[in-house]
């Protein structure tokens, strides 16, 4: 028996039991404990109650959503589309001013560099919750609807921006599907006149009647209606978030640039590139390999501080779970359910970011 | 204390496909040195890290001052103990001084105290000729100077059998000398030794026994002297031409 | 000089365009913020009246709130105590910025400081009155949590970083990798609330943690995971020959650890660890989601007060300023730290 102990195997695996062992316990001793109170406490366990109608009201909703009759199934389903609205917006805007940041950042003209220099320091050295409640702050001092800003259709209060909105028909879908066919001709062809081929989804619709008609915004009493609305709320929210994620995604583009060892900027040159041409085909292309990963890494992070909208009103996952959470006193289920999204989300990308690697890695591998 | 310090009986390893180490016997006595050569990939270096367990055998037995080299934790332990290495890239640890680095081991795998263990560790360093460095840090050191350091941190545990790993492969031609004169000096005070090693000269002078190893076999061995004047297989011809020429 | 100067700004016609334009942005911003809080502002002597006449800045609520907004509602003849705990952060920090000061003796510093300022805050002996945590808040809030988070966190961190590497036990890695991918998987927001409403339902009946202790075990386990990462990339930097030499001498897999690698791995992810704790300490801001009295909800609940209400901007911009000086302070310190 002593001899079997030392052999080294065997201890790893006694290792293994022990401190597994003590984890289970551990385990075992909260759930005992939870199970004990939500019993004393008279509260089900199980996602039943996910078919109990929801008494929460929820100001923005992408799919229809009625409070009291709508399901909390349905209002949790609706916070997910909130944040995935949110998020989408906020990873194309923020990749696309932090590069533009990034680049500023390394440009000769001084005095654009030092200006990308103290925004991206002034951003990351301050909170982001800070941030978006000053921007929110600031939202909320626009005029009153009565009062508010025009700009031919697009109409600007406190309630939010408005912009007139295009009423969909047949037209428009048989456009919408040739220009996706067309796009990924253009992709896969390498003819020179496949720009051409963008005019065919605007005969579609010409063909099919050129239906072109805007619903606007009027102003009925207190507030608009019509017209596709932004609330303040969702503004305040993506702004923020794009101009916080701007500046971490403005120093990761910059490092992966600067990455690029200095032969290579020489080299174009000798070619006879400008500094914007080398950018676009010498250095950025191989920057994006250094780029990727820690992207990927914002990119998580934007997502996750959408549930900062708690703060300001907005109502997402995390804002719709917390009020389920109060109404039904389900918190187990309800925070479990919350934490599988973030975690799906957070494969969904990771996995994006490693197909884009690997596709990277087989084209143009050093 | 037996009289055979290592015993090798057909050690095979692979590593997934290739297989690097194909049925190697070899049996050195206490107190002799053996040197190991060959071209790169025949498994020497292989060979004499699985003495020491840096690699783990798949087949056949080893056989250290008695002890049978297994999975038991104690029989590893005890093994270590009494085996020492020099590594091609020194491996000395740079946040030590020289002196914590040759105190180190005595220290916490001995037990000694830390009075002792300074001791004797001055005393080695005095004998590799370097105890004026005790105090500086491996950074502020030459290649020839790191790896005498390496020689006295593994004598410093007091080993009956030393094991170098190409010991010169790395350092500047300028500083190849110095360390080979403390193999020379250490082997003149009856350390049983197991050298991979290019240096022939080192070979002929002090080699009891030079072994050629090509594609994970022993294919021949013998006195230096002998060896190196009548090859008789092929593989060897070549190989000494090519380490002769270069 | 000037020519270099006006090469640089006016290089090419698209750099003299940019240029110009954000001349003319900084300016029209500078002068604007200039005009609103110094040539319109009113100092701390003003009434909101007085202020809400004209639109410019009103600093009057900065000098009427600022007790409040740096040390909550701890009672206000006892404020000298969290006014000495900023300054031990502070002596705390500005030690710590050195590279010279980063031996294993500073980890007992840094315990040895906690300790004085819990005392500190919490009192009860030699004169000082007990002052009870619900009471505590504002700026030493942010300070405790983070810290306290950092230190407490950073054992878990290493054997978790461990654990991780351990190729013979692919249990415990397993363990390990789940563990620190769950929690960077959810957003720290998830994790307050989990602690602030479903830790009493695991603890057994009665025990009831006070919300900061909810908050502070949310913050180590959360800094926990991320640590560890850290602390694993210093574990991957080092070269194979480190734990083959150890090996080779007979040391133990814990002396390896504690007297090889550790030393060694820890002193390469300095930088890291510091930009982590910089982290840390402005995501203690979340807090005000779960209604603990931090420097940001603090600020905010200044703002509550119907008289104060319009100066939101005041209030935030010396949030901004504060929370700026700590973090641009660490961020310097980091980069100190990797050059030596």
């Amino acid at each position: 028996m002593s001899g079997l102990l030392r052999s080294e195997r065997v201890r790893a695996w006694v290792w293994q039991a022990v401190i597994l062992g003590g984890l289970g316990l551990l385990i075992w001793w909260l759930a005992g404990n939870a199970a004990r109170n939500l019993a004393a406490r008279h509260i089900a366990t199980g996602f039943g109650f996910l078919d109990n109608a929801a008494a929460i009201p929820i100001a923005e909703s992408p799919i229809s959503y009625v409070p009291s009759e709508s399901s909390y199934g349905r209002a949790l389903a609706v916070g997910v589309l909130n944040t995935l609205k949110a998020s989408a917006v906020g990873i194309v805007l923020a990749m696309l001013i932090g590069t533009a940041v990034g680049i500023a950042r390394l440009s000769p003209n001084r005095l654009a560099s030092v200006c990308a220099a103290s925004y991206v320091e002034l951003l990351r050295d301050t909170p982001p919750l800070l941030q978006l409640l000053m921007w929110y702050s600031a939202l909320q001092a626009l005029p009153a609807a009565r009062q508010a800003l025009h700009a031919g259709p697009v109409v600007l209060s406190n309630r939010g921006l408005i912009l007139p909105v295009l009423e969909w028909q047949t037209a428009h879908w048989a456009a919408l599907a040739a220009l996706v066919i067309v796009a990924g001709f253009i992709w896969r062809s390498a003819a020179r006149w496949r720009w051409a081929l963008l005019c065919v989804p605007m005969l579609v619709w010409a063909a099919m009647g050129a239906p072109f008609e805007m619903e606007r915004p009027v102003l009925r009493g207190f507030n608009f209606v019509g017209g596709m609305t932004l609330s303040p709320e969702f503004a305040a929210l993506v702004v923020g978030l794009v101009v916080y994620t701007s500046a971490y995604i403005a120093e990761i583009v910059r490092s992966g640039i600067q990455a690029i060892p200095k032969g290579q900027w020489e080299a174009a040159g000798a070619l006879g590139f400008s500094r914007a041409q080398t950018l676009r085909l010498v250095i950025l292309p191989q920057a994006l390999r250094v780029i990727l990963p820690p992207l990927a890494s914002e990119f998580l992070n934007l997502t996750k501080n959408t549930t900062l909208a708690v703060a300001i009103g907005y109502q997402d996952i995390m804002s719709i779970g917390e009020t389920t959470l109060n109404q039904t006193g389900q918190s187990i289920e309800t925070i479990v359910l919350v934490m599988a999204f973030f975690l799906i989300v957070s494969l969904a990308i990771s996995g994006g970011i490693g197909v884009l690697e690997t596709r990277l890695a087989r084209v143009g591998a050093r | 204390m037996s009289d055979i310090a290592v015993q090798i009986e057909h050690l095979k390893k692979s590593y997934g496909a290739v297989q690097v180490l194909r049925d190697i016997s070899l049996s050195v006595a206490t107190g002799e040195r053996v040197v190991i050569c060959g071209p790169s990939g025949s498994g020497k270096s292989t060979l004499i890290r699985c003495i020491n367990r840096l690699e783990r055998h798949d087949g056949g037995r080893i056989v250290v001052d008695g002890v049978e080299l297994t999975d038991d934790v104690r029989a590893l332990r005890a093994i270590r103990r009494d085996v020492g290495m020099v590594f091609q890239n020194f491996n000395l640890f740079p946040h030590l001084s020289v002196l914590e680095n040759c105190t180190l081991a005595p220290i916490q795998v001995r037990g000694m105290s830390k009075a002792a263990a300074e001791e004797l560790a001055m005393g080695l360093l005095a004998r590799v000729r370097i105890p004026e460095q005790a105090r500086k840090f491996p950074a502020q050191l030459s290649g020839g100077q790191q790896q005498r350091v390496a020689i006295a941190r593994a004598l410093a545990m007091q080993p009956r059998i030393m094991l170098f790993d190409e010991p010169t492969s790395a350092l500047d031609p300028e500083m190849i000398k110095e360390v080979l004169d403390t193999m020379i000096e250490l082997a003149g005070t009856g350390m049983t030794m197991l050298v991979v090693t290019h240096e022939m000269g080192f070979a002929r002078q002090v080699a009891d026994r030079v072994v050629f190893m090509d594609g994970g076999e022993i294919v021949e061995q013998g006195v230096p002297a002998a060896l190196f004047a009548n090859p008789r297989t092929e593989r060897l011809q070549n190989f000494l031409g090519r380490i002769l020429q270069g | 000089m000037i020519a270099a100067l006006r090469k640089t700004l006016f290089g090419g016609w698209v750099s003299s365009i940019v240029t110009v334009l954000l001349a003319l942005v900084l300016w029209r911003g500078a002068a604007g913020l200039l005009d609103w809080a110094v040539v319109r502002g009113h100092g701390f002597g003003a009434t909101p009246a007085m202020c809400r006449a004209d639109g410019g800045a009103c600093w009057a609520v900065i000098g009427e709130k600022y007790r409040f907004i740096l040390f909550g509602r701890y009672p206000y003849e006892a404020q000298w105590r969290p006014a000495i705990v900023i300054g031990v952060f502070l002596a705390l920090f500005g030690v710590s910025a050195f590279r010279a000061c980063w031996r294993p003796m500073l980890g007992l510093v840094w315990v040895g400081a906690l300790a004085i300022v819990l005392a500190l805050m919490w009192g009860g002996f030699a004169g000082m009155e007990y002052v009870p945590q619900d009471s505590w808040g504002g700026l030493p809030i942010t300070l405790l949590l983070s810290s306290v988070g950092c230190v407490l966190a950073f054992p878990l961190a290493v054997l978790v970083a461990l654990g991780r590497r351990a190729r013979s036990m692919p249990a415990v890695r397993a363990v390990c990798v789940l563990y620190v991918e769950l929690v960077r998987g959810v957003p720290l927001v998830a994790l307050l609330f989990m602690a602030s409403v479903m830790l009493p339902l695991f603890l057994p009946e009665g025990l009831n943690p006070d919300k900061l202790l909810r908050a502070q075990v949310a913050i180590i386990l959360f800094a926990a995971a991320y640590l560890a990462e850290v602390v694993r990339g210093g574990l991957q930097a080092l070269p194979r020959g480190q734990y083959e030499a150890a090996d080779a001498l007979g040391l133990s897999y814990w002396q390896t650890q504690l007297r090889v690698i550790l030393p060694q791995a820890l002193r390469l992810v300095v930088p890291p660890l510091v930009n982590t704790f910089t982290g840390l300490f402005k995501d203690t801001s979340l807090v005000l989601i779960i209604g603990l009295l931090d420097l940001l909800t603090a600020g905010k609940v200044a703002l509550a007060d119907p008289v104060w209400q319009p100066f939101g901007e005041e209030v935030y911009l010396l949030l901004a300023a504060i929370y700026f000086a700590f973090c641009f302070f660490l961020s310097r310190a980091s980069r100190r730290l990797e050059a030596s």
